[in-house]
């Protein structure tokens, strides 16, 4: 229990870091930035109770919010992705969920690739719209949530490779 | 009651969710407007002292470029006084002018962003150095933004890429003015709109500060036509305005203090009364 609570409060504020000081001063082609830091919420661990969750990922959100001075956009985004975490979960690990079994260390790489793609998805969607806040400008919403989604699967997917790979 | 208590017990999860949410978004919506981002910005001790940490480390990367602009602006000082002195001494001083109207701070930038649809500079420049909010903001070549919020010793800009900035600006060669816009698409580019179809706008015309509104003064770069358009009305022109500035690589900034801002303010507020 405790090293859980270590792991993921590690976690929390490393990732933090690397999103505030890194990731969003990347600006690829002028515009295309990873959001890393919603790898927290990917692998918050299953069992725990999901209040906690909301509430950590709400503020993770708000922090990333004070530095990025963007309002309470990522709060709003990573909220719904905390919310929406369950649906996913069964959608892309079927029967392993309903056993709460995952250990996403040693689980097949498919099924990781559908979680973190349809959750980064839904994450920058509600991201974007927020932060542009114009339904006229549909299509730059659209292209920004695109372009920077599979920056971010992309990143997400090769930092929880090489980290669970080195746990074992 | 007893049946309320279950329900939200049963619904706690989504009521939870709904209330972060609804935070967030009061947040989002408050920010969109200007002057109103109080709670949720950079201008504070702990993203600002972060931020000063990780700018210093960044610093070494870029001290050969900002040399060069900064012996640039030197040559271009000198020749300014070289001239200014030529010409006093052949004419009389100009009384009205011996009272300097704007003061001038200088300030390193902290945290730039050219990526987002709002987009804010922190500087580590704030409260204790005397610094107001609506202060405006340029470098060498031209201008940035205006001082939004403050903390003791940082302050967030807000910069000429965003969708709430409008700065009064006008044609180099004539007087005709416009308001300075940005349609969020690229950060080398901005709008001037509203610019009278009788303006004579063409191709490489500079765009100047305006003076009109008390921020800056009057004259300062902000970049050169791309290209224009009559707008959809037909009245006006919209002038693609490309930026003096990079605005994804800025280091140092400095500051400028209207010290007849209250009083141009008053007087104003005065006459609409």
């Amino acid at each position: 229990m405790n090293s859980i609570l270590g792991i993921n409060s590690i976690r929390f504020f490393v990732l933090l870091l690397v999103q505030v000081i890194i990731c969003s001063n990347i600006n690829f082609l002028g515009y295309i930035n990873p959001y890393v830091y919603i790898i927290f919420i990917f692998l918050f661990p299953i069992r725990e109770n999901r209040m906690i969750l909301l509430i950590s990922s709400f503020l993770l959100g708000m922090l990333i919010d004070m530095f990025l001075d963007s309002g309470g956009v990522n709060a709003a985004a990573s909220v719904v992705l905390a919310y929406t975490r369950p649906i996913l979960l069964k959608t892309s690990f079927g029967m392993l969920y309903e056993h709460q079994s995952i250990k996403f260390s040693n689980t097949e790489i498919g099924s990781l690739i559908t979680y973190i793609t349809f959750g980064t998805l839904i994450h920058h969607l509600v991201l974007f719209s927020l932060e542009i806040f114009n339904i006229s400008s549909i299509l730059l919403i659209l292209k920004k949530t695109l372009f920077s989604s599979i920056f971010t699967i992309i990143l997400s997917i090769l930092i929880i490779i090489l980290f669970s790979r080195n746990k074992k | 009651m007893q049946q309320i208590i279950n329900f939200v017990i049963r619904n706690k999860t989504f009521l939870l969710f709904l209330f972060l949410f609804s935070v967030a978004l009061a947040l989002t919506i408050q920010s969109h407007s200007y002057h109103r981002s109080k709670f949720i910005n950079s201008a504070n001790g702990i993203t600002g002292g972060l931020y000063s940490l990780s700018n210093s480390i960044d610093k070494y990367f870029n001290l050969q470029k900002e040399n060069e602009i900064l012996s640039e602006e030197n040559k271009q000082l000198r020749e300014t006084l070289f001239n200014l002195k030529s010409s006093a001494n052949n004419s009389s001083i100009d009384t009205s002018y011996s009272d300097k109207i704007y003061k001038v701070f200088t300030a390193d930038v902290y945290k730039n962003s050219y990526s987002l649809t709002n987009n804010y500079l922190t500087i580590n420049k704030g409260k204790n150095d005397s610094i107001k909010q609506d202060f405006g903001v340029i470098t060498s070549k031209g201008i940035i933004g205006i001082v939004d919020n403050l903390s003791g010793n940082y302050a967030t800009v807000l910069s000429i890429l965003s969708k709430k900035s409008r700065i009064n600006a006008k044609l180099n060669t004539s007087n005709h003015i416009g308001s300075l816009t940005w349609d969020g698409d690229s950060p080398k580019i901005v709008q001037l709109i509203d610019v009278s179809k009788f303006a004579p706008v063409k191709v490489g015309d500079t765009i100047v500060t305006g003076g009109q509104s008390a921020i800056f003064p009057k004259g300062i770069g902000i970049g050169s036509v791309d290209s224009f358009e009559t707008d959809i009305s037909g009245d006006t022109y919209t002038i693609q305005v490309k930026l003096f500035n990079d605005m994804s690589s800025i280091g140092t900034v400095y500051i400028l203090e209207n010290r007849d801002r209250k009083e141009i303010i008053d007087l104003e507020n005065n006459s609409d009364e």
